[in-house]
């Protein structure tokens, strides 16, 4: 689905990736793990085509697509999906009609018609329902005055109700409490299917005890220094970064 | 006497000042004569004067705008009016400067209610005119004060008395119909103790150059509720200036909502003074496209204790268009315990708009909570692209933040056809196309 190959980025002068490889299949859950600093979200951020960043080497196919190519709308229409770290609030735009909107996109660029209002409504209540959020949620502006954790739960509704292939979840579980965690995480394992790729980028390796991962890569200085399986992440907790920091230092 | 800043209106409209309404009034010809004398000594506001230094009105010395002396109406589009009119209002009718019982609609008033035109006002009730005309304002305020005092032809007196809530709103219609015109009316707003009402002051007239220059009093009574809205929707060649000056007795809660989209030149004042307790909320929006200027100056006078005062004016800027903000909050020494917040918010769409904002807090008093916030600034581009990444392209996305950033004023609104109608009035003046309403 997603084949990222020797992708190197820069902010400015300075080089943050320095030579990604990395290939995502349908049905899997990848983490992408790592220190601060160490590029984890300049690649969700390259991903899904926020602006800033200049692709010096390298590639990203996405479904046999050129994804860089895309604009940012483009790549959603087509699947790719950003959980924010800091979802953005938007006074003044209803969070029910920014969904619509969205969902008809979707549906306008697969050759789709317009949902149906009645059927709309229904699919979103029953969303609403499975992330345990006031159905008040909807009719407020997006994200406004949102708790950090209803922030979160937002971007999972969003993600439930647009059905995307990629979803890439920026950490995620900051800001959460073990509850909102645990919703959050119900709710994104509700979504994993044999058609659709997570890429979870995150710092710690307890969203993982939620949902569990079929492969980890830890990143460091803009590589992936090592890749495993969901017993690398254990081993990351136990032994911290530093351990393959180091061991890259030595290699 | 002739200064630098000499006006040839006052010889220009000599003639006309015997036919003017009230004249027959000793105190009234006595204040005309007055405020005329003042006008000719002084002429139209000057950039040099602090509280016009960002607007330049020289163009209507350069023009000649002329008042229509006789009441005769000449032609009125019914359909086009009907457009400006609400469903389930009162709706009273000046037209270049007149007040028109044919056009207005006030059947079913409650008793507790009067509404008059000025002029017919004057003449039944002149000994209660004689009490309220310049006592909100006063002729040294600024010159157009003197102005619109030495030549008002016409205007609207409202007053409420017997705890009387009104349940529907009413709304004055001032429109201009002729080239050159100049509409100048006076309305006296008068709420006793505990009376209630929503009033919305429109303006519009038809595609001409022309001068509206309003002057309105507004009394508001001891736990007394007014809530004042104004449209100004003038023509995109007119001059506008507009001032609202309220009393407000102790308890008597105000509110403004001040919706600036027409005219080329448009300055409006809201100035009010707070007695103790009252509480008022000034609220604007000023939408500026092409070559537009337009002028927002508010004054909130807090002169006794516990008062509130909410303020929250935002304006869209576009083209070469310019947009002036001047808030004066003004807590004096006797004013303890008050609590004021103003804020001013703009965003320039384009390189050439401009935005002045000017928020002046005058504290007297030692234990007050105020505080002030102004902002000029473009859209988020973290916003852009989080909209994006649910989907909207780029250019859908900048018209939505800037339509919810502007909305956001509309939506204080609570009479749904007014909502309606400033929303769409919003919009067809709105910079961008392709602007939805099903976006809020």
């Amino acid at each position: 689905m997603l084949s990222i190959k020797n992708l190197h980025v820069s902010v400015g002068d300075k080089p943050i990736l320095k030579g990604i490889n990395l290939e995502i299949n349908a049905g899997e859950i990848h983490a992408i793990m790592g220190p601060n600093g160490s590029g984890k979200s300049t690649l969700s951020h390259i991903l899904s085509g926020k602006s800033g960043y200049t692709v010096t080497e390298g590639s990203v196919t996405y479904q046999g697509k050129e994804l860089l190519e895309m604009p940012p709308e483009i790549r959603a229409r087509e699947g790719v999906f950003l959980a924010f770290q800091y979802p953005v609030e938007i006074p003044g735009v209803s969070n029910i009609y920014l969904l619509k909107a969205a969902l008809n996109s979707i549906r306008k660029h697969h050759g789709q018609s317009e949902v149906d209002a009645m059927d709309f409504l229904t699919l979103v209540k029953g969303k609403v329902r499975l992330l345990e959020m006031d159905e008040k949620f909807l009719y407020r502006a997006v994200n406004e005055g949102f708790s950090g954790g209803e922030k979160k739960r937002n971007e999972i509704l969003q993600m439930a109700i647009l059905e995307p292939k990629l979803c890439i979840l920026d950490e995620t579980d900051s800001g959460l409490d073990i509850d909102a965690l645990k919703i959050v995480s119900e709710g994104v394992n509700s979504l994993r299917s044999t058609d659709r790729a997570f890429v979870m980028v995150t710092h710690y390796q307890r969203l993982l005890d939620y949902i569990k991962p079929d492969y980890v890569h830890v990143l460091a200085n803009g590589q992936i220094v090592k890749s495993g399986g969901a017993e690398l992440a254990l081993e990351l907790e136990e032994k911290g970064y530093s351990w393959l920091e180091d061991n890259q230092v030595a290699a | 006497m002739t200064t630098a800043n000499a006006s040839r209106y006052p010889a220009e409209y000599s003639n006309s000042v015997p036919l003017l309404c009230g004249q027959s009034l000793s105190w009234l010809k006595q204040q005309r004569t007055n405020a005329l004398l003042q006008f000719s000594e002084q002429g139209f506001p000057a950039l040099h004067e602090e509280e016009w230094r960002y607007t330049n009105v020289s163009a209507i010395e350069k023009k000649l705008f002329s008042p229509k002396v006789n009441k005769t109406t000449g032609f009125v589009d019914v359909e086009w009016l009907k457009s400006y009119q609400l469903e389930d209002a009162w709706s009273v009718v000046l037209v270049d400067g007149h007040f028109s019982v044919e056009l207005s609609y006030l059947e079913g008033l409650p008793n507790d209610v009067l509404v008059k035109g000025m002029a017919d006002a004057l003449e039944e009730i002149p000994e209660v005119l004689e009490r309220f005309i310049n006592q909100a304002v006063s002729v040294d305020e600024h010159s157009f004060i003197a102005f619109n005092t030495a030549w008002f032809t016409d205007g609207l007196f409202v007053h409420l008395s017997n705890k009387q809530v009104l349940e529907r709103p009413i709304q004055v219609l001032h429109i201009a119909t002729q080239q050159d015109v100049l509409s100048a009316t006076r309305t006296v707003i008068i709420l006793d103790k505990l009376t209630e009402a929503s009033i919305i002051e429109t303006y519009v007239g038809y595609d001409n150059a022309y001068l509206s220059s309003a002057v309105t009093e507004v009394f508001v009574g001891k736990n007394a509720d007014l809530t004042l809205y104004k449209m100004q929707c003038e023509s995109e060649k007119a001059y506008h200036f507009g001032g609202v000056y309220v009393k407000q007795d102790c308890h008597a809660r105000f509110r403004h909502h001040n919706f600036a989209f027409g005219a080329l030149l448009a300055r409006s004042d809201i100035h009010t003074d707070l007695d103790h307790a009252s509480e008022c909320e000034l609220n604007g929006l000023y939408l500026g496209v092409k070559r537009q200027h337009i002028d927002n100056h508010t004054r909130i006078n807090h002169t006794k204790s516990h008062g509130i005062s909410r303020e929250l004016y935002k304006g869209v800027l576009d083209g070469r268009a310019r947009g002036v903000f001047q808030g004066r909050v003004i807590v004096a020494k006797d004013a303890q315990k008050t609590d004021s917040q103003m804020n001013n918010r703009n965003l320039l769409l384009s390189n050439e708009a401009e935005a002045d904002s000017k928020p002046q807090l005058e504290i007297y008093a030692d234990d007050v909570k105020c505080g002030h916030g102004v902002t000029v600034g473009q859209l988020d581009e973290k916003s852009i692209f989080y909209l994006q990444s649910r989907c909207v392209d780029e250019e859908t996305a900048r018209n939505i933040l800037t339509f919810a950033f502007a909305n956001e004023m509309v939506d204080k609104v609570r009479i749904k056809v007014l909502h309606e109608m400033i929303l769409d009035q919003a919009l067809l003046r709105f910079p961008q196309e392709g602007v939805n309403k099903e976006w809020l």
